[in-house]
């Protein structure tokens, strides 16, 4: 004891005496990453991760100017992004860490599903996973329309008009997250407590459960990494998390140069009087459900189009949650050409509705 | 010239037209009898007013052919023209007047159908230089009711398609005004309706589709047409230019105007091709109507010039101002207090160039003077913006700088960290 005191110090003995800080540290060392041509894509879970972190910490600082009414929401970001010194910066790395979290989020997604890293016995892992991904849109679509300016007011409407289309309780949804028939004041304050109080919530039971089973089972390898060869390994602690940090230091550097140079814009207050703006689209990660949805047909086998494209997309959503247990030669070890297939067919789709999004005519 | 009010013999002419109580002029459906002879007949001048009186207003208000041209109704042939039953066939001039003021100047029996409409029609005609030339010199030429209510195909001015429409009263009365050879004998000029359509006032109608601009009726009246009096031509503008026209009655330039004989607005203004006035106007410049009278020897011309020098300063600093607000919210700064705050100085640019009506140095200098302190506060917040952007990218320079110095010294520890585990597990 009296050794161990001198190497570490008091404080750190009296520490470890409470709360077990010998434990936590043979914990980190003992845990390995292993090394393989696709270890690359294991970065973008903590990528993630950080960008979630940044979030929390700006969310905050924005809590202490920020007031959530239909009167007030605009002038007091005007105010923050004018007149509060950083106020600007803040503001602009929360938007635009949002959508790197997004991005991060999806190329984790989609690493996962192609290296097939959903096998047993991380099918709860994927599914925990699923649920951040949710929370993650929910955070960014309620978050979106905090600013109540134009774009954010009509995104909304157009946005919450979409779930009236759910057959059976689409109509009792939209009401329900509008508070009312209309996007009003009301909504704007629904949206702001589930930014700051539900989804939070719900984020750490989510998070918490994914980080623990990431430790528990540790980091998948391919199967075809597998069948070739034995993984080389590498600690966690500190040669993976040193490679984390430098992704993250160059993460702060594009949100910095991002803010510094576009910064997160207010546009127009919202007025619920005025004509919609021509073109109006949602956030780049909902696009190519926008864009598809304008491509369907009125009617499909006389139910309405926006009807079969929404419930589609729900299906389509269930499907991939289910992914782990449909892909049933992945779980034998074998490999599952259809189910890579299916992988990269889904990313080819979604990258070009998203540009057909942006690029396409707005009446078309 | 004539005052406006009603004369004796407007009056007089007023209650002949009006004696009679408007007894046939009931709502009457016999209109097919008349109807059906007159499309029999083949003849234009008897078909046309039979098939154009279906889109008429009195046709949908229940009135048929005895309302205006007597008769009886009961009768389906030729008996139905019976003079003895008041018959008057098609009415003569001096008639049209008579009948519609049977109805249009009776308040009581007008409130049945349209109870906002005036009533006072009649009496402003007989005021009117038309009605005064019908009456006094029984003019064949001069407008009568008719003349701008195509009779059998009378619509509300309403409606588009009507000819007293804002947008086409101007060609109505233009169709005698603006015809040289119709006008002959009467010395006034044929170009006002060329000049009008040039003028701000008609691009403001016809582009904007700003209905409320001014027309020939807006300053010539229009039952009681006449050109304004020189003294009055003020009043006219001044029903819409009301803070102009208070300046100018009070100014120096309305007792010397006067005295002169010249009209007010119109002699800087001019009268039907009036043009948006413009800041070159003012001053004594190339364009400036001040330099027509005034010179920069004499103290009136020296203040138009100083007014100019005023205005065109507090132009140039307010449009200083909004171009470096626009340059730094182009380059992402938020601006958007100061570019409001500037619009106070677009206000009193507007209210200086009003004040110059007051032909006095110190009313337009007090508008100018306000707004040349607004522009320098949103130019300060301009460069105040610019100046942050400037701060804003050198913080981020310095901070990529460390931000690349730490990635560099992580991977070298990566390296170095490697280096020893490998050379630990090799020896």
């Amino acid at each position: 004891m009296a050794v161990s005191e001198t190497r570490h110090g008091k404080l750190r003995t009296w520490l470890d005496q409470r709360i077990g800080l010998a434990d936590l540290e043979k914990l980190a060392r003992k845990k390995q990453v292993p090394v393989h041509r696709h270890g690359l894509w294991y970065y973008f879970g903590g990528m993630t991760l950080f960008l979630f972190v940044v979030q929390v910490a700006t969310g905050i600082l924005l809590l202490l100017y920020y007031r959530p009414s239909a009167e007030e929401a605009y002038e007091s970001i005007q105010f923050l992004m004018a007149e509060v010194e950083f106020g600007w910066l803040i503001r602009s790395i929360h938007a635009w860490s949002a959508n790197l979290m997004i991005l991060a989020l999806f190329v984790h997604l989609f690493s996962v599903l192609l290296l097939k890293a959903y096998r047993p016995p991380r099918e709860v892992t994927w599914l925990s996973g699923m649920a951040l991904l949710g929370v993650a849109l929910a955070f960014e679509f309620t978050g979106y329309l905090l600013p109540w300016n134009e774009l954010a007011y009509f995104a909304t409407k157009v946005s919450t008009e979409t779930t009236g289309a759910i057959p059976l309780v689409g109509r009792f949804l939209l009401r329900l997250l509008r508070g009312g028939d209309e996007v009003t004041g009301a909504t704007l304050t629904r949206f702001y407590g589930i930014h700051v109080a539900v989804l939070p919530a719900l984020v750490t039971l989510a998070l918490g459960l994914h980080l623990y089973l990431v430790h528990k089972h540790g980091m998948s390898v391919p199967p075809g990494v597998e069948r070739e060869d034995a993984p080389r390994f590498m600690p966690f602690v500190p040669n993976f998390l040193l490679r984390d940090v430098v992704g993250w230091l160059s993460a702060v550097a594009i949100l910095a140069a991002l803010a510094a140079f576009l910064p997160a814009e207010l546009g127009k207050k919202a007025d619920p009087f005025a004509p919609a703006p021509v073109g109006i689209k949602p956030e780049w990660y909902f696009v190519f459900m926008f864009q598809t949805l304008k491509y369907l047909p009125g009617h499909i086998l006389g139910i309405e189009g926006e009807i079969v494209g929404v419930v589609g997309f729900g299906l389509g959503g269930v499907l991939l949650l289910l992914t782990p247990f449909l892909d049933r030669r992945a779980v034998r070890g074998e490999p599952s050409p259809l189910f890579t297939l299916i992988g990269i067919a889904l990313i080819v789709y979604v990258l070009a509705l998203t540009y057909l999004g942006y690029t396409a005519s707005p009446t078309k | 010239m004539g005052a406006a009010r009603p004369t004796m013999p407007a009056l007089l002419f007023a209650a002949i037209v009006g004696w009679a109580v408007p007894a046939t002029a009931q709502p009457t459906r016999q209109a097919e009898g008349c109807v059906a002879c007159h499309l029999e007949t083949g003849d234009d001048r008897l078909v046309k007013p039979a098939k154009a009186f279906a889109g008429d207003i009195h046709a949908a208000k229940g009135f048929g052919c005895v309302a205006c041209h007597g008769g009886d109704a009961k009768q389906q042939g030729m008996e139905a023209m019976d003079r003895a039953q008041g018959y008057v066939g098609k009415p003569d001039r001096q008639q049209v007047v008579q009948v519609c003021g049977r109805c249009h100047a009776d308040a009581r029996f007008m409130k049945q159908y349209n109870p906002s409409l005036r009533v006072d029609q009649v009496i402003e005609y007989a005021t009117s230089v038309h009605g005064r030339r019908l009456r006094e010199l029984n003019d064949p030429k001069v407008a009568v009711c008719t003349s701008c209510h195509p009779a059998h195909s009378i619509k509300p001015p309403s409606d588009p398609t009507s000819s007293v429409h804002p947008l086409r009263v101007v060609d109505t009365c233009g169709t005698c005004h603006a015809d040289a050879k119709y006008m002959t004998g009467y010395r006034i000029p044929t170009d006002q309706l060329s000049k009008y359509k040039t003028s701000v006032h008609w691009k403001t109608m016809s582009a904007k589709s700003d209905l409320s601009a001014p027309t020939c009726n807006k300053c010539h009246g229009n039952h009681g047409a006449a050109p304004p009096g020189v003294s009055w031509v003020g009043t006219v503008c001044g029903q819409c230019h009301t803070v102009m026209a208070e300046l100018f009655t009070k100014s120096p330039h309305a007792k010397v105007f006067a005295a002169m004989g010249v009209p007010g607005c119109v002699t800087c203004h001019e009268s039907h091709a009036i043009q948006e006035a413009g800041d070159e106007m003012l001053g004594l410049r190339d364009k400036a109507v001040c330099a027509s009278c005034h010179s920069a020897s004499d103290k009136a011309g020296k203040s138009a010039a100083e007014m100019r020098a005023l205005i065109d300063s507090l132009r140039n600093e307010s449009d200083k101002a909004r171009a470096i607000l626009r340059q730094a919210e182009h380059a992402g700064m938020d601006v958007s207090q100061a570019q409001f705050d500037l619009n106070e100085a677009k206000g009193a640019l507007v209210k200086a160039r009003a004040a110059v009506h007051a032909f006095a140095v110190d009313a337009v200098k007090k508008e100018t003077d306000a707004g040349l302190g607004v522009s320098a506060k949103a130019h300060a917040r301009g460069v105040r913006a610019l100046r942050e952007l400037q701060f804003r990218r050198a913080g981020l320079v310095v901070f990529l700088v460390i931000i690349v110095a730490l990635i560099a010294a992580l991977v070298l520890k990566i390296r170095q960290l490697e280096r020893r585990q490998q050379s630990r597990t090799g020896g």
